[in-house]
C-alpha cells in the first residue's frame, strides 16, 4: 500500500500567482500591515508565511513579524496509540495581545489542525483577531472552521490525500493529490 | 507488548513530518540506548525547552494522565523537576515520598508498586537506594518506569540533561574532551554520563582522590588522571561531582580540607582551562568543597542551566514513554 500522484492541483507559477493574491487580499482587507503577524503552522505553513512576508515587504516597504508554530502537543489524536510526528520548536518571539494574526497554513482539511493551533496561540496572549489563510481548501470538514482567505478549493474524496511540495524542502513547487495503490 | 501494529493510516497528519521511532516501554538507564535514541530525546527536548518560557507554562499533551513519582531516597532538584515537567504537560503529578508512606510500616517494593499500579497510573519514576530496583519494576509492570537514580548505578536523566546542555552550549558532542572529577567510585551521575558522552563520541576523562577510583573502570573506554591539573588544560567540559560529606567517615581521605586542596575546583586551577570552557555539577554543590563558590557563581558555569535543561529533558522523556505504542 502506497500513495501515488493522481492530479497536479496546482504547480509552481500558480502557487506564486494565488500566494500574490492572498498577499494582497490580506492587505486589502486589513487596511495596511499595522498590529498585523504571520503565524506559519509548520510545516507547510511556515514556508508559505515566509514567502508572504516576503511580498508584504516588498509591497509595503515594511516587514511584519513572522512567527512559527508546532501544534504536535495540542493534537486530540494523542492518546490513539499511532505513529507520532516528531515535535518541532514553537517560535513566537512577540507577545500576540492586541495583535492581528494571519494563521497561514497549506492545506485546510478537518479542521483539527487549525483548531489545534489556535489553542496554542491563545496561551500566547489574547490577539485581537485570528484570520485563516490557507493554499488549499479540500473540504470535510469535522469541526466548524472556514478559512478568511483561500487559494483554491479542491473537491476530494476522503480516501485521497492532498500535499503541497515546497522548494525550501528540496522539492519541485507543487500541490497534488495522492491516491492509494497497492 | 512488541508485536507490530497493523498500520493505521491517519489522513489527518501531515504526512511529511518525519514519526517518533521510540519504541521502549522504560528509560531505566544510558546503557542499553544507542545514539539515534539519545538523538531523539535530545532533539525532543529542544521543541520543549521553549515552553518553560512562556507565559502560560502548559501544554495539554498529557492532559488527564497521573504520572507517580516514588522516591525511596530524598531529592529535591530530581523531583521537582519530574513535577513540574509532568504539570507543565498538564498530567497530574503525585509525589510519594516514602519516609511518610506505609514503607515505614515494612511494605514490599513490589508491594508498594502493585498497589500503585491498581489506581492506574501512567507512568511511574522512581528513585531507590538499591541498584537494579527500577529494572524489577519495569519487568513486573505494565506502566512506563523512568529510573530517577538507583543505587551507585545509574541517573540516566540527569546523564541525559548534562549531554543536552554541553550540546546546546557548544554546538556538538563528538570529540569533546569530558572530565569528571570526584568521587567516581560511588557516583551514579558519572556513570551514566560516561556512557552518554562515549555513545556520543566524546572522550571521557576521569579524576579524583585514587581511594574513589573504580577498580578497572577503564575497561569502559575512559581515561584516569591523577589529578585534574593534569588534563585541566584540554577539557572542554569539567563535571565536577558532589562528595558526599559522610564519605569521610570511611577514610577515603584525610579531611574535607586537604580533599577542598587536592581535587576540588578552584580559581587558581581555572586560570589553566580552555576558553569557553563549561564547569558543571549535577547540584547540590558543597561550596568550598569540590567547587569554590567563585567557580560555581562564575562565568564559566553551566549549573543552573543544568537545571533548567532538566526540565526539558523531563518533559521530553513523559512525552516519548506515555501514550506509548500500546
Amino acid at each position: 500500500m502506497k500513495l501515488i500522484e493522481k492530479e497536479i492541483i496546482m504547480d509552481k507559477e500558480e502557487i506564486e500567482r494565488t500566494l500574490l493574491r492572498l498577499t494582497h487580499e490580506i492587505l486589502e482587507r486589513n487596511k495596511g500591515i499595522k498590529d498585523l503577524v504571520l503565524i506559519g503552522i509548520r510545516t507547510g505553513g511556515v514556508y508559505l508565511a515566509e514567502r508572504m512576508r516576503a511580498k508584504i515587504t516588498t509591497i509595503e516597504k515594511a516587514q511584519v513579524p513572522l512567527g512559527i508554530i508546532d501544534i504536535t502537543l495540542y493534537r486530540d489524536d494523542f492518546a490513539t496509540g499511532l505513529p507520532r510526528p516528531l515535535v518541532g520548536k514553537t517560535e513566537i518571539p512577540f507577545p500576540l495581545k492586541d495583535k492581528k494574526v494571519i494563521l497561514i497554513d497549506d492545506v485546510l482539511y478537518t479542521g483539527r489542525t487549525v483548531r489545534a493551533a489556535m489553542d496554542a496561540l491563545i496561551d500566547f496572549g489574547r490577539p485581537k483577531f485570528i484570520q485563516l489563510a490557507v493554499l488549499i481548501d479540500r473540504g470535510h470538514r469535522e469541526l466548524p472552521i472556514q478559512a478568511d482567505y483561500v487559494g483554491k478549493k479542491v473537491t476530494t474524496l476522503p480516501e485521497e490525500d492532498v500535499q503541497v511540495y515546497f522548494r525550501e524542502a528540496g522539492e519541485e513547487d507543487r500541490a497534488v493529490i495522492r491516491v492509494r495503490v497497492s | 507488548m512488541n508485536a507490530p501494529q497493523a498500520e493505521k493510516i491517519n489522513l489527518n497528519q501531515t504526512s511529511n513530518q518525519p514519526k517518533i521511532k521510540w519504541k521502549r516501554k522504560d528509560l531505566l538507564g544510558i546503557a542499553e540506548l544507542d545514539p539515534a535514541e539519545i538523538e531523539l530525546i535530545l532533539n525532543t527536548a529542544e521543541s520543549f525547552k521553549e515552553i518553560s518560557s512562556r507565559e502560560i507554562k502548559k501544554v495539554p499533551t498529557l492532559r488527564g494522565k497521573t504520572v507517580i513519582n516514588l522516591f525511596f531516597e530524598p531529592s529535591t532538584r530530581t523531583r521537582t523537576s519530574f513535577e513540574i515537567a509532568a504539570k507543565r504537560l498538564s498530567a497530574d503529578a503525585v509525589n510519594i515520598s516514602t519516609s511518610s508512606s506505609s514503607v515505614v510500616k515494612g511494605e514490599t517494593l513490589i508491594d508498594t508498586a502493585k498497589n500503585l499500579e491498581a489506581m492506574n497510573p501512567d507512568c511511574i519514576v522512581i528513585r531507590h537506594s538499591a541498584s537494579g530496583a527500577p529494572h524489577l519494576l519495569a519487568r513486573l509492570m505494565k506502566v512506563p518506569i523512568i529510573n530517577a537514580g538507583d543505587g551507585a548505578h545509574e541517573h540516566p536523566t540527569q546523564a541525559l540533561l548534562d549531554l543536552f546542555t554541553v550540546r546546546e552550549k557548544l554546538g556538538h558532542l563528538a570529540g569533546l574532551k569530558i572530565v569528571i572529577a570526584g568521587d567516581i567510585l560511588h557516583s551514579r551521575v558519572a556513570r551514566s554520563n560516561i556512557f552518554g558522552f562515549l555513545k556520543m563520541g566524546a572522550e571521557v576523562h576521569l579524576t579524583g582522590p585514587r581511594t574513589m577510583r573504580p577498580p578497572e573502570i577503564e575497561k569502559l573506554g575512559v581515561c584516569w588522571h591523577t589529578s585534574l591539573k593534569e588534563i585541566i588544560p584540554e577539557a572542554d567540559v569539567i563535571m565536577m561531582l558532589r562528595l558526599q560529606l559522610e564519605r569521610q567517615e570511611g577514610g577515603f581521605f584525610p579531611t574535607l580540607r586537604e580533599y577542598s586542596r587536592l581535587f576540588g575546583l578552584n580559581m587558581e586551577l581555572m586560570k589553566e582551562t580552555k576558553p569557553g570552557v563549561l564547569i558543571m555539577h549535577p547540584g547540590p554543590i558543597n561550596r568550598g568543597v569540590e567547587i569554590s563558590p567563585e567557580v560555581a557563581d562564575g562565568p564559566f558555569s553551566v549549573i543552573l542551566d543544568q537545571v533548567t535543561n532538566g526540565v526539558a529533558v523531563r518533559m521530553a522523556l513523559l512525552y516519548l514513554l506515555v501514550g506509548g505504542t500500546e
